[in-house]
């Protein structure tokens, strides 16, 4: 391993985006139990703040490689490729959007909402598919406009889950 | 082999004596220390056999403050000298007591708006850090006088939502207590270890914790003695002393007593009202019978389903951040395996009925409510100080409530989102506005709403000494780092100088060192030991765990990770603190410290990568299953 080792070298992962996520949270857990700060309790303060440094770069690794679009972020980076700074204008995909803005606006019933929410996470889960595809491919323009959608879809959903507790 | 013989002759390192270690549960309404003695973690009772420490103090002209039961039975006739529910105002500011507790009996000092507020009494004006410090100090000589010892340091568990003055202002009350504070362990946290320990659990465990003054909901995973908190959600100002004044004001409206009755009064009421309450628990209906002071002639009947009318709109409030939690977790009711009931609260039979129909499955109720917290902070301080050889654990905690900073306009921009995994550390860029500008202000603030307004402000950094530079080309990298006790600290270096910024931190109701210094030497004027007594006692201390760590680690990793020269300057550093150690100066010995920190940073930090490697080893990529890649 390098000095400076990768999120997925640093679990032991192939640099792919199709990671077992057992595996990852497996790996993360055995790190966590040789680093975490509660096993320098009695160590000198130098020594503590290593732990805890490296404790947080751990956590930091897991949550990327865990989360789908942070993890296609990350491994367009590790390929060199530098996002687009500019929004695809796709006509379907904003048409789709705005509906699906209007309707949240007009949601009032949990149900509702809870069937709203349901539809998103299909919607996210065919597009984390595509981006599956995209990246062993290597398209990475291509995966890049799928990472912006994806991106809309996760604020749609935050929004979401902003309004389910006004309606509790 | 020469590297296991540097301890001195007739000093051991005894790795394997018990250490001594304790859990404190810190509470609203009533305290408790817990340690593990023979494998059995047990809370520790006073000398007449009660673990519940009330937590109250009482301040008087002429005597020490009294702390506990002796406190409590003074609350009624001297309640603005009687300071209960101290927790409440922990890293709280005056707005905020004025608007969650309805009317707390006590003599506030305005401070013009800002930090803590003060409380008059006979005995001077007492911050809540100091007066929590009182109750902590009880307990440290309760368990120093059961296990004959000094402790070498506690975990301290707080409400699972505290935010990080409150969790800054609980570590500040046990440093003024003289305590040394092994972890800040959340409450429900505490719990789901006594439970998980006990039962070798594993599964999804929900942690419903309703205490005296605190609600925290947490979703832990457990397997195989890793607890891994998932979500946490909560409200640090709603608990059963919340239902207290609740029926006694419905007492004073039908006894027709007026709002501003005299404080005796309403402490007095306030009491009545906990035993009502107690009371209903068990019985389906209570004569109220108030005593002549109160109103000569009044009596009433309460029942419970009278009671539960009245408590039902506060239960309630708890079931949004449950929800909350579980939608976090990316869960639902369904997945839960078990929940554990924490707190005095949830002896309520309507608090139960409501929890067990929202998740539609029957509650665990094995240990005792009051007790648990405090006995799985004494598992976490025996683990932590290294009595557990072989049983580990790990402990992933969260962060209950985002992380941002004020941006322009007002608003919030999120830096650390809430339920993120603890320590983590994020960085964020800044640069200057105006040419030459030589300092920016950073204002950190805690909370999940968009306007700083809303959130809670817990400090204001100013970062001085960037290099005068043209607007907007100094690059000051700030990072944000929370520890495994959720406190928060801040960095910054200016990236193109590579200047470390002075930070000037004014904490927003906290206390800084000064004021924690004054309190100290406050506290200590009537005590036999002196400041600079109690300095040279911790720096010994000190040097005592960072010789001992370095012995430990030298002998297990110092043959293969060290080339000779280095182990050479590494024990003449280590010689140097032994000698200054032995002797009398505080300072010297923490120069010694620092020193011997210095020389081993690079051995620190090779034996942290080789731990990684070590973690790692056996697992190979060719484990994969080939569609994979």
């Amino acid at each position: 391993m390098s000095d400076n080792p990768n999120h997925f070298q640093l679990f032991n992962l192939t640099v792919t985006f199709d990671i077992d996520s057992l595996t990852l949270a497996q790996h993360y857990r055995e790190l966590q139990r040789m680093i975490h700060p509660d096993n320098y309790i009695n160590a000198g303060s130098g020594e503590r703040l290593l732990a805890l440094q490296k404790t947080a770069q751990i956590n930091d690794a897991y949550h990327t490689l865990k989360d789908p679009i942070q993890r296609g972020r990350y491994l367009l980076n590790l390929q060199g490729y530098s996002p687009s700074t500019e929004f695809h204008k796709d006509p379907v995909f904003l048409m789709e959007q705005i509906e699906l803005r209007e309707e949240l606006m007009q949601i009032q019933q949990l149900t509702a909402l809870n069937e709203f929410l349901t539809r998103l996470e299909q919607r996210m889960r065919q597009l984390i598919q595509q981006l599956s595809h995209q990246l062993a491919a290597q398209q990475f323009p291509t995966a890049d406009i799928t990472l912006q959608q994806l991106q809309f879809f996760k604020r749609l959903q935050e929004e979401a889950l902003t309004l389910e507790e006004t309606l509790t | 082999m020469a590297l296991l013989q540097i301890s001195e002759p007739g000093q051991s390192t005894a790795p394997h004596q018990h250490r001594l270690a304790a859990g404190i549960d810190l509470g609203t309404t009533h305290s408790l220390i817990a340690t593990v003695r023979d494998g059995i973690a047990q809370t520790l009772p006073d000398s007449h056999s009660q673990h519940l420490l009330p937590s109250i103090v009482h301040y008087s002209s002429n005597h020490p403050p009294q702390i506990g039961q002796t406190a409590k039975d003074l609350a009624c006739t001297d309640p603005l000298n009687t300071i209960a529910s101290v927790k409440r105002l922990m890293g709280r500011g005056l707005n905020d007591v004025k608007t969650t507790g309805t009317r707390l009996p006590y003599h506030f000092i305005e401070n013009a708006g800002q930090g803590m507020p003060k409380i008059r009494t006979n005995a001077g004006d007492k911050s809540p850090v100091e007066i929590s410090a009182e109750i902590l100090r009880v307990l440290k000589k309760r368990a120093e006088d059961y296990l004959d010892g000094e402790l070498i340091g506690v975990v301290i568990t707080v409400p699972a939502y505290f935010d990080d003055a409150q969790r800054q202002a609980t570590k500040d009350a046990a440093t003024l207590s003289g305590l040394n504070v092994l972890r800040l362990l959340n409450e429900p946290t505490a719990a789901a270890i006594a439970y998980g320990l006990d039962q070798k659990a594993t599964g999804i465990y929900a942690i419903y914790d309703l205490g005296g003054g605190t609600f925290d909901f947490s979703i832990l995973r457990l397997q195989r003695g890793v607890f891994e908190v998932m979500a946490t959600a909560g409200d640090s100002a709603l608990g059963g002393d919340d239902l207290d004044r609740i029926l006694a004001q419905w007492i004073m409206q039908s006894a027709k007593i007026p709002e501003d009755a005299p404080p005796a009064e309403i402490r007095h009421l306030l009491e009545i009202a906990r035993q009502i309450k107690e009371t209903l628990t068990t019985k389906d209906s209570v004569l109220i019978q108030l005593p002549p002071a109160l109103n000569n002639n009044w009596q009433t009947e309460i029942t419970r389903d009278q009671f539960n009318e009245l408590a039902t709109p506060l239960i309630e409030k708890t079931i949004g951040p449950c929800r909350r939690a579980l939608r976090d977790a990316h869960l639902t009711v369904e997945d839960i395996t078990e929940i554990i009931m924490v707190g005095g609260a949830t002896r309520m039979p309507i608090v139960r009925e409501c929890v067990a129909q929202f998740f539609g499955k029957p509650l665990h109720l094995d240990i005792d409510p009051d007790k648990v917290v405090a006995i799985g902070a004494a598992i976490q301080a025996d683990s932590l100080v290294g009595n557990k050889k072989g049983e580990e654990m790990l402990l992933l905690d969260v962060i209950p409530l985002s992380l941002g900073i004020e941006t322009m306009g007002g608003l919030v921009e999120k830096i650390i989102p809430r339920n993120t995994t603890i320590p983590v550390a994020k960085a964020q860029e800044f640069t200057t506005f105006k040419d030459g500008q030589t300092a920016i202000a950073i204002h950190v603030v805690q909370g999940e709403r968009e306007l700083v307004t809303d959130c809670r402000s817990l400090a204001r950094f100013e970062l001085r000494g960037i290099p005068p530079m043209v607007a907007g080309a100094a690059r000051v990298r700030v990072t944000f780092q929370v520890d495994a006790d959720g406190l928060l600290s801040v960095f910054a270096r200016e990236e193109i100088s590579g200047i470390h910024s002075e930070i000037v931190v004014k904490p927003t109701y906290g206390l800084t060192e000064q004021e924690i210094e004054v309190m100290l030497t406050d506290s200590l004027t009537h005590a036999e030991e002196d400041v600079a007594t109690r300095t040279l006692r911790e720096q010994q201390v000190e040097a005592d765990r960072v010789i001992n760590a370095l012995r430990a680690a030298l002998q297990i990793d110092g043959h293969h990770l060290l080339k000779k020269e280095e182990f050479l300057a590494i024990s003449a550093a280590l010689d140097e603190l032994l000698k200054v150690k032995a002797g009398q100066d505080a300072k010297a010995i923490k120069q010694g410290i620092d020193r011997l920190n210095q020389v081993t940073q690079s051995f620190a930090a090779r034996r942290m990568d080789h731990a990684i490697r070590k973690a790692m080893k056996g697992h190979h990529i060719e484990e994969f299953t080939p569609g994979n890649s």
